[in-house]
Parts: structure tokens; C-alpha cells; sequence
């Protein structure tokens, strides 16, 4: 029965070479169909492997599939070789259907364009690599596929090629994405060398969680962070986040696909799919834990003060996927893959109900420019709304499950760390005010529009409406699929998620204990070990603590843009210079293009103007003369007379008789 | 006396022969269009019974006709390669030949003794038998190179290609008579089983015979310093015979070349592999250099074959015997990507008029977008790029030699594939990057050019992607070697 889990990705694959190939003189309608079926199909299948699997016991819940030998070279092979397992069989879910809806939106959202078949062909070519990545059961695989969406991820990002902004966004996110995957290759090598000095070849998962023993601490260190390099090149984070937020250059749909959904969280789903070896070096962990920390915190701080409603988003984005690696980084893995899907849901939909702000705008994406448009669009409101209290972390929704079991985990797993726990919080406090900031702004108050664009404003179609309202959908129930033990849940996404992680430690105790202040007293006093009998009244406190920061950020958002809209201008006034700072990203980019970009072309002139021009040309025109030169002399001898071409084969007979009688010893 | 049992084994010759000389008959009975038409079926009919003969074969090692004659998976995979060449070049030949009005059955008749040759040279271990086969199949292609009659060309290329292979020959016959002169053996096996037990009577005739092999194998096989006559043989003759002998004749005489030496001398290995690590060299340098300045895409190809054939000698010389299934996976890759661009050469021209100049591809890409889509693929393989079969080719024989510690060569190989890559990508870039420079006219469209195309495609991409069935099939051929 495992015989046929290959077709996850070769329908979109199918999709892409039809419309590819073919789709010259498709009707728009045809396209759009080959497209959006080619994913759906996807899904399908893996939602009848999904079917299997839940009746199969736990242990049992691995598909296998080898396709082919690919490379095979001495005592290494590779195989084209699929691997569906609770982890990847959720990665495929997320992927086709979430991807299968955005598709669908898309459909309405690029009526106008002329690329319209381009789009889809990308767009389909992207869903495939992605789930060859999250299918692939190797890492040279599941490299192909990494590559394979960095590649669409640029070509989707300059789609409007003619546009220098596009473009160049483009490239950036090509080129910061080189240096993450030259971390991944290395990583690559270094375990296949490792291994092999072992006597071991191997790149496939299951041989190489048998073989991780053989690693040294150290060597594992190394292994696992030049992983996370690779990591936080896709998935945006400190210090090669600065092309995620330019990504929004390209179509909405994009951004929302690969740039929130999908791809960016390529990374979290490759340390979830290593973590044997991520347990194994504790440090690896850490570094992971602060870097997801950092970006997390800052990226937020920086959406705070972001005009444009896409480049809100885009830094949310990398703030959540910071969360993501908070979680892994506490090893608790499967809280990370929770957080991914649940973000999956209301991000994908955040950006699709900006899209249609903006298809209702006339394509304006700055909020200063909007307000007011509840009544106008009230689908895109209403599901907005869900998504806002999602992603804030409102008890009910999907994103409070996942937010708060990281947070704990940040918590109990890093030996109490009260710190960690609070910058998780605090970041939590400041998701919820930035997106009801851009909520409020765009959706209540007065319009600001001009008046041509006012005129305008209608409500999406529904083929763009319907996939909002299933995003809606999940994102209210999603979570409940992970309601932590404390309130009376079963938290089954871990317990799914068992067989590949292994078993999470033991859950804390399940009798509440007595209201009991000291213990977040002592935390706060010590941040260090704090008993596990209190474990399950502290996870109490920390999850009350973190509700209140977080509404306590919506109702910031409502007094400063809702009750009182003069506050935010006196508050930009007094604080001119910190605005600044942050409004202007903190002048990363501007550093980036200081230490590297400006030092690298200046050494690309320098190589140009001097190796270039004076070495490599020199070489070249001299190889050029000496070639035309040797062109003459050969050219002497090509002089198509028999004589000539008789007497160069005495010459090489006598040369070679000379050579072989010379060899008498 | 000969069991008439023995036969049987050789039905695919017999096939071929009886063939060829029906077609003969039909060539000297009747003229005109429909008579070579079905000349030209019969001739498919009769290559694909050959091929399922020979396809039968496979897995039987005899030795029959008093050891004169051998059947083994050596001589079976590469009678194989032969007979595709057969198929394909004589599928592309249908129109081909009609064009070039030099259509008749003994168009045909002559390709299949070609083959005949070819196949008697490389299954057998005996000198004589070897040499036989060889001469049917260069006197064939004698006479199908100077075709075109009235092309002063082809003429030139044919009688240049006679006189300079009856030199070459006589070097090699020359050699096998000095090795017969200090051995007494003609027999590769027996000559092998001598060697191992005692010095030649005399070992500089010895040594003298190894090397007029050298040369005598080194004009077939188009190696520096004996491949002056490639490009301008290759330039006058027939496309469809260029693209015949580009993969063909080649195939066989590195199939006769592997097999006399690495079956007899191998124990003078230290001899032969200095000199031919020279000739290697000398071939690849020399065709990668001199193809960087042609315009002419028949020449190119030409000296991109000579090329070609100094890659294969890098696998040859290390004398490894584990590695010569790379020789034949690259011979068999070699095949479709040649073949692929001839055809579309040929597609290209008219009668008369061949187009082979470098600027009739400008544009093509816009104009005849599938044409020029299988020429890059065509051309990328031959300039290794993968996935394509050509990768996988360049990627086994390099290999071989860094096994077997052969470094230089190696970096001298993947230097010359970067000089190479240049020429190759020239004709690409001319076809997608630059405005048509002169109108062609229509271009020679037939489904049978189409066909294959198709087939070369598929066959480098299938290759590519999944090599190795390919490569255990030829390890499994070079196992007698071991």
C-alpha cells in the first residue's frame, strides 16, 4: 500500500510539465483547472495515507517507497526514495492543502495578468519541489527539493521582471539563500565523511538515526549548526533574514504560499526531521533557541513601526518562524512542527485576506492610505479578524495552543530559563498590538483612500472569498488538535508525532496544584531549576501571564488607533529617534550593504578592473594569439593534402615506436 | 570440421549478409525512388531481425570456428551499439538519400556490410579474423563517403579517406605480423597465456608490433597525431555516413582496440599506457582546440569526435580492467548524441546546399523551437552537462582514472570539458540569441528526422538519470576481462 505515495509529488509535477509544455494557447479556464487539480490531487492522496494511517498503530505509521537508484558510486548510493511518517504526512497535508486553497485564490487574484499560465507553471513547479522536500527520504533528495524552492521562490519574486524593485528582490533572496545552502552542503559533506570514515554510506534518515551514535559530540556540533545555517537562510532568520521582507515584491498568493506557508518553513522541518541528531548537541540547541529568540523579538519590534501593510506581514512572518525555532531549539519538536501548521493556517491567510485588500484598494498596500473598510469587505474582515486573534495568541483560536505549549516548553525545557520564557512573551505582547495595529488602521476608522480608489472598493470574488473562509475555518479549530494536558486535553499532535521524535519527557503532573505565587517568585528570583512538583502551576501562571500580555497588546493597539488615533503621532513625536530606528529596520540593510555588498563589489571591480581586464584577459588574448597561432601551424598541416596528413602519421608512428623500443630495459 | 551447430551463433552476420545481398540484387535489377524506398525498409527489417538475434546472445561466451570466432558479452553489447547505429542512421537516411539523389540499394547494402565488419572485428581473438572484419568495414565506408558524385568533396574525402586507410592498415598488419614473427601466436588468449609464462623471441619486434598497433588502431579510432583525415573526411562525406562513422566505425575500432590489449598485452601496460597517456592528451587538446576556431558545424563535430575519442583513451590507459564498462557506457552514450546532431545537421540542409555553417543556426530557436531544443540537449550532453547521458559518461571515465591515480589526466579531462563546453554553447547561443542572419527556407521537415531525434533524447535522458542498468550491463559485458 505504500506503493503508490510517489504521487504526492508527481501530480503537481504533471501540472507543471502540461501547462509548462503545452499551455500555449490554453484558455485561461484550462490552466487554471490543470493547476489547482494537479495540487488538489496531491492532497487527496495524502489525505487517504493520512486515513491509513490513523488506523494503523503507531509504530506502523512509515511508508517507504524507493523509486530508483540515482547515484551509485563505489560503496555510496542514493536513491530517489520516499518517506511518509507522521511528521511528513502533516508537511504534505499543510503543503497541498493549504497550497490547493491558495491556488484556487489565485485564480481570481491574477485574472488581470498576463503571466497568468507563467504563474501557474511556477507556482505548480513549487509545490512539487516542496513536497519533494518534505517527501524525500534522504538529504541529497531533500536537497533537490530545497534547491528546487529557492529556485521558484526567485522566479515567483521577480515576476514582475520588469519591475527593477522585483527584480532585485529576487535576486537578494537568491543570493542570502546561497549562503544558508552553502551551510547545508557543507553540513551534507561533513556527514558523509564523517559517516564514511565509520564505514558507513549513507544519507537516507532511517540509516543515518541508526548510525548517529557514531558522531562524535563535537562532530555533531558542527553537523547540526551548519544545518542551522542552511536553516536560517530559508527560513529568514538572524542573520540572513533580510531577504523575507523584500520577497513581498512578488504576487500576494506567493507570498502567502511560499513565503509564510510553505517554504520559509523548510528549515523548522529539516531540524524536526535531524533531531536525533539536534539531541545530541545541546549547544547546537541553544544557539538555536537564541538566534529564534532574537530574530522573533526584533522582527516584531520592527513590524511595529511598518507602514506597508505586506511588509507587516512579511516580518511577522519572520517573527513566528522565530517561534518555530524557539521550539525546536527547546527540543521540543513537535511544539515547533504545532506552530508551523497552526501558523501555516492563519498566516497563509493573513496574506490572502491582504490580497484582497488590496485587489479591493486598486492595489494600494499602504495602511495609512486605508480605513474603513469593514462594511465594504466584510467576508475579508471577518475572516481577517480570526486570523488577527490567532495569531495574537486570544484563548480558543489555533495559535494560542501552539504559542503557549512553545512558550512553556522555551520555559521548562531550558532548566526554568524565566528570561527566555519572557522574551517569548514579549513578543507575544507585540504580535498582538502590531497586527491589531494594521487591523484597526486598515479595517476601522475613516477611510483615507482618494477618492477614485473609494469608489472602487468592492468585495473580492468568491473564488477568492471561499479559500479565505476555509483558512478562517482552520484557524479558529486548528489548535485543537493540541490542547495541552493542563486544560484537560490530550495534546495529540504530540502523541502523533511520537513515533518520529521519540517520547517527549514526562508530562507534568495532572492534579492543579493550590494557587501558589511563590513559584513564579522564585522563577523570577532564581531563573534557575524550579521543582517539578510545580510544574503544572507554574505552566498555569505562565499561560495566564502570557493571555494578559497579549490582550493587553490588542487593547494597546485599540487605544492608540481606534480610541484615541492623535496618540500614536504624539508617541512618534516624543520617541523620534527609537521610531526611526526601528521604522528603518534598525539599518540592517543598510549595514549588510556597508560590511558585505559595498566590500564585495568592490572587490568584484577590483577583480574586474585588475584580474579581470589585465590578468585573466591578458591570458585569454594570449591564449587567443597563441591558439591562433597554433590555428595557423595547424592549419599549415590541415592543408588537405594527403602528403601532409601521410607524413604527420610517420611522424607519430616513429614517435611511437620510439617511446615503445625505448621502454627495453 | 566445423559443427554445422556453430552457425547458429553467428546468425545476426548471417542475417545481415543474406540482407545485404538481397538488397544488392534489388540495387542492380531495378533504379528509381520506389526501389530504394523499399531497399531502405527492407534494411530496417533486416538490422531489428539482426538486433533480436543479437539481443538473444546475450549471456552466452563461446568460442567457435576453431577459436577463430567468439561470442561473448563483450562482443554482444557492442554488436548492439552497431546495430542502432544501423537503425537509426538508415531511418534518417529514407529522406536523407532521396535528397541527395543517392538513393539505391546499394546505399543500403554497403551500411549493412559496414556493420558485418564492424561486428566480425570485435568478436573475435584472433588477429586475423579481427583484421578481416576490419577491412570489410573500411571498405564499405570507402565507397559510401564518395556518394555524392558530383560533389567534389565527397570524392576527395573518399579517396583521401582510401589511401590514408590503406597506410594505417598497413601498419597495422604490419604490427601483427611483427608480434607473429616474435610469438608465433596469433591467437589474443594463447598470445596472453605466452606472455604470462615467457619473454617474447624478440621483444623489440615485440615492441615494435605493439606500437604499429597503436598507430593502425589510432587512424581508426581518429587519435592525434593520426586524425588529420577526420575533418576533412567527415566534412566531405554524406551526413548520414559522417554520423555512421562518427559512432560506428568508432565504437568498433575501440572495441578491437580494448580487446587485443587489455585480453593479450596487458602485461606491457607500463609500455602502451605512456604513449597512449600522450596520445590522449595530444587527442583531447588538439580537437577541443581546433573546434574552438571552426564555423563550419560538420568540421566542429568532426574535431569534437577526435575529442571525444581522447576522453575514452583516458579510461583506456589506466589498464584498469574494472573500468572499461566506462568505455562502454560512453561509447553507447556517445552514439545517441552524435546521431542526434547529425540528424539535425542534415535537417538543416538541402540538396546541394548543406547549411553547415555556424550562422545558419542563428535563430533558430524562434524559428523551429523543438529542432533547436533537441540540438541543446544534444549539444549539452556532449558537453557533459546533467543530467544528460554525456555526464554520466564523462562523470564514469573520469572517475576511472582517478581511481586508478591517473590525476593529471583527470584535470587535463575536466580542463579540456570546460574548453570544449565553449564551442558547444557557441552553436546554442547562435540559436536562441541571435537574429536569423539569412533566410534558410524551409527547413527539411520529416517524421522520420523526428523520430529520431526523439529517440536520441530520450535515450540521453533516460541514461542520465538512471545510469546504471547501463553500467552493469557493461560491467557485466567487460567481465571477461577480469
Amino acid at each position: 500500500m505504500a506503493d503508490y505515495i510517489w504521487l504526492i509529488p508527481v501530480f503537481p509535477a504533471i501540472g507543471f510539465l502540461i501547462n509548462g509544455l503545452l499551455g500555449i494557447k490554453f484558455p485561461k479556464t484550462l490552466t487554471a483547472w490543470v493547476a489547482c487539480l494537479s495540487v488538489f490531487c496531491s492532497f487527496v492522496v495524502s489525505a487517504i495515507i493520512f486515513k491509513q494511517f490513523l488506523d494503523l498503530p503507531a509504530e506502523a505509521r512509515v511508508f517507504e517507497m524507493t523509486a530508483f537508484d540515482w547515484i551509485v558510486s563505489g560503496d555510496f548510493s542514493t536513491q530517489i526514495a520516499f518517506r511518509i511518517d507522521a511528521l511528513s504526512i502533516i508537511m504534505c497535508l499543510i503543503v497541498s492543502g493549504v497550497g490547493s486553497l491558495i491556488h484556487v485564490y489565485s485564480v481570481g487574484y491574477m485574472h488581470g495578468e498576463a503571466g497568468f499560465r507563467r504563474f501557474f507553471t511556477y507556482l505548480n513547479l513549487f509545490v512539487f519541489m516542496m513536497l519533494i522536500l518534505v517527501t524525500a527520504d534522504n538529504l541529497l533528495l531533500m536537497f533537490v527539493g530545497w534547491e528546487g524552492v529557492g529556485l521558484c521562490s526567485y522566479l515567483l519574486i521577480g515576476y514582475y521582471y520588469e519591475k527593477d524593485s522585483a527584480a532585485n528582490a529576487g535576486k537578494k533572496a537568491f543570493i542570502v539563500n546561497r549562503i544558508g545552502d552553502l551551510g547545508f552542503l557543507l553540513g551534507v559533506f561533513l556527514l558523509v565523511t564523517t559517516l564514511a570514515s565509520n564505514g558507513v554510506w549513507t544519507l537516507k534518515y532511517s540509516e543515518l538515526q541508526a548510525n548517529a551514535h557514531l558522531l562524535t559530540p563535537a562532530l555533531a556540533m558542527a553537523i547540526t549548526l551548519l544545518f542551522f545555517l542552511g536553516a536560517t537562510g530559508k527560513s529568514a532568520q538572524i542573520p540572513l533574514y533580510v531577504w523575507l521582507p523584500d520577497a513581498m515584491e512578488g504576487p500576494t498568493p506567493v507570498s502567502s504560499l511560499i513565503h509564510a506557508a510553505t517554504m520559509v518553513t523548510a528549515g523548522v522541518y529539516m531540524i524536526a526531521r535531524l533531531n536525533f541528531f539536534y539531541t545530541m548537541a545541546p549547544t547546537t540547541l541553544l544557539v538555536i533557541t537564541i538566534i529564534g529568540l532574537l530574530t522573533a523579538f526584533f522582527a516584531a519590534t520592527i513590524g511595529c513601526a511598518q507602514y506597508d501593510i505586506k511588509r507587516v506581514l512579511a516580518y511577522s512572518t519572520v517573527s513566528q518562524l522565530g517561534y518555530m525555532f524557539v521550539g525546536v531549539g527547546a527540543g521540543a519538536y513537535a511544539a515547533g512542527i504545532f506552530h508551523l501548521m497552526t501558523h501555516a493556517f492563519f498566516k497563509g491567510l493573513l496574506f490572502l485576506g491582504a490580497g484582497s485588500v488590496m485587489h479591493a484598494m486598486s492595489g494600494e498596500l499602504d495602511m495609512r492610505k486605508m480605513g474603513g473598510l469593514r462594511k465594504k469587505i466584510p467576508i475579508t474582515y471577518w475572516t481577517c479578524f480570526i486570523a488577527c486573534l490567532a495569531i495574537a495568541g486570544v484563548p480558543g483560536l489555533s495559535g494560542f495552543f501552539s504559542k503557549d505549549e512553545i512558550l512553556w516548553m522555551t520555559y521548562s525545557r531550558n532548566g526554568a530559563n524565566i528570561w527566555f520564557w519572557l522574551f517569548g512573551a514579549a513578543t507575544a505582547g507585540l504580535t498582538a498590538f502590531y497586527m491589531f495595529r494594521m487591523f484597526f488602521n486598515t479595517f476601522h476608522g475613516t477611510c483615507r483612500a482618494s477618492e477614485e480608489v473609494k469608489h472602487h472598493i468592492h468585495e473580492s470574488p468568491k473564488v477568492m472569498t471561499i479559500p479565505l473562509m476555509v483558512l478562517a475555518v482552520l484557524s479558529l479549530v486548528g489548535g485543537y488538535v493540541g490542547v495541552p494536558h493542563l486544560l484537560g486535553g490530550s495534546n495529540y499532535i504530540e502523541k502523533w508525532l511520537e513515533p518520529v521524535f521519540g517520547h517527549a519527557p514526562a508530562p507534568a503532573a495532572q492534579s492543579m496544584h493550590a494557587f501558589d505565587l511563590s513559584v513564579i517568585g522564585n522563577a523570577f528570583a532564581s531563573s534557575g531549576a524550579s521543582g517539578t512538583v510545580h510544574e503544572t502551576s507554574a505552566e498555569l501562571y505562565l499561560m495566564i501571564a502570557a493571555i494578559v500580555i497579549g490582550l493587553s497588546g490588542i487593547f494597546i493597539a485599540w487605544l492608540f488607533y481606534v480610541k484615541n488615533p492623535e496618540l500614536p503621532k504624539k508617541f512618534v513625536k516624543k520617541f523620534d529617534g527609537l521610531f526611526n530606528l526601528v521604522h528603518n529596520k534598525y539599518f540592517v540593510d543598510e549595514i549588510y550593504g556597508f560590511i558585505f555588498v559595498n566590500n564585495l563589489f568592490r572587490l568584484g571591480n577590483l577583480c574586474k578592473n585588475f584580474f579581470d581586464e589585465k590578468i585573466i584577459d591578458g591570458i585569454i588574448n594570449g591564449t587567443a594569439s597563441l591558439v591562433a597561432g597554433m590555428g595557423g601551424l595547424l592549419r599549415r598541416l590541415q592543408n588537405g593534402l594527403v602528403q601532409g596528413y601521410a607524413f604527420a602519421m610517420i611522424l607519430g608512428a616513429i614517435f611511437v615506436l620510439y617511446f615503445m623500443i625505448r621502454m627495453i630495459p | 570440421m566445423i559443427p554445422a551447430s556453430e552457425f547458429k551463433w553467428i546468425l545476426p552476420e548471417i542475417i545481415l549478409t543474406g540482407w545485404a545481398l538481397v538488397l544488392l540484387l534489388i540495387g542492380g535489377f531495378s533504379k528509381g525512388a520506389l526501389s530504394s524506398r523499399i531497399s531502405g525498409i527492407l534494411c530496417l527489417v533486416g538490422s531489428f531481425s539482426a538486433l533480436f538475434c543479437t539481443l538473444n546472445l546475450w549471456g552466452v561466451n563461446i568460442d567457435i570456428f576453431n577459436k577463430l570466432y567468439t561470442i561473448d558479452d563483450y562482443g554482444t553489447f557492442l554488436k548492439v551499439v552497431f546495430l542502432i547505429v544501423l537503425t537509426l542512421v538508415t531511418i534518417i537516411s529514407f529522406r536523407y538519400t532521396e535528397r541527395e539523389g543517392i538513393a539505391s540499394g546499394e546505399y543500403y547494402s554497403l551500411l549493412m556490410f559496414g556493420v558485418l565488419g564492424m561486428m566480425v572485428m570485435v568478436s573475435s581473438h584472433h588477429f586475423i579474423t579481427i583484421f578481416i572484419g576490419l577491412e570489410v568495414m573500411s571498405l564499405s565506408i570507402y565507397i559510401l563517403c564518395g556518394l555524392l558524385r558530383n560533389n567534389v568533396k565527397s570524392v576527395e574525402a573518399s579517396l583521401k579517406y582510401f589511401l590514408l586507410g590503406a597506410f594505417a592498415t598497413a601498419f597495422l598488419l604490419y604490427g601483427i605480423a611483427l608480434i607473429y614473427g616474435s610469438t608465433g601466436i596469433l591467437d589474443l588468449v594463447e598470445l596472453k597465456r605466452y606472455l604470462l609464462t615467457k619473454q617474447p623471441f624478440a621483444v623489440t619486434m615485440f615492441l615494435a608490433g605493439i606500437g604499429l598497433l597503436i598507430v593502425g588502431f589510432g587512424f581508426k579510432i581518429a587519435s592525434v597525431p593520426f586524425h588529420m583525415w577526420t575533418p576533412d573526411v567527415y566534412q566531405g562525406a554524406p551526413t548520414s555516413i559522417t554520423a555512421y562513422m562518427a559512432t560506428g566505425v568508432k565504437a568498433a575500432a575501440f572495441g578491437a582496440l580494448v580487446r587485443v590489449f587489455y585480453t593479450a598485452l596487458l602485461p606491457f601496460i607500463c609500455g602502451w599506457s605512456t604513449i597512449l597517456w600522450v596520445i590522449a592528451v595530444l587527442t583531447m587538446c588538439i580537437g577541443n582546440i581546433t573546434a574552438l576556431v571552426q564555423r563550419d558545424v560538420k568540421r566542429l563535430l568532426a574535431y569534437s569526435s577526435i575529442a571525444h575519442a581522447g576522453y575514452i583513451l583516458v579510461a583506456f590507459i589506466t589498464g584498469d580492467r574494472e573500468f572499461t564498462s566506462s568505455i562502454l557506457f560512453y561509447l553507447l552514450v556517445y552514439t545517441f548524441m552524435n546521431i542526434g546532431a547529425f540528424t539535425v545537421v542534415i535537417m538543416l540542409g538541402r540538396n546541394g546546399e548543406e547549411n553547415t555553417d555556424i550562422d545558419s543556426y542563428a535563430g533558430l530557436g524562434v524559428r523551429r523551437p523543438f529542432i533547436a531544443l533537441c540540438m541543446s540537449i544534444f549539444l549539452l550532453s556532449l558537453a557533459g552537462i546533467p543530467p544528460l547521458a554525456g555526464f554520466a559518461g564523462k562523470f564514469y571515465v573520469i572517475s576511472a582514472a582517478v581511481k586508478s591515480q591517473y590525476y593529471w589526466l583527470a584535470v587535463i579531462a575536466v580542463l579540456n570539458s570546460v574548453v570544449a563546453a565553449y564551442y558547444y554553447l557557441r552553436i546554442i547561443t547562435n540559436m536562441y540569441f541571435k537574429e536569423p542572419i539569412r533566410e534558410l527556407g524551409v527547413i527539411d521537415d520529416a517524421p522520420q528526422y523526428g523520430f529520431v531525434m526523439l529517440v536520441c533524447v530520450w535515450a540521453l535522458f533516460h541514461m542520465g538519470i538512471f545510469p546504471r542498468m547501463f553500467i552493469l550491463l557493461a560491467q557485466q559485458a567487460t567481465r571477461i576481462f577480469l
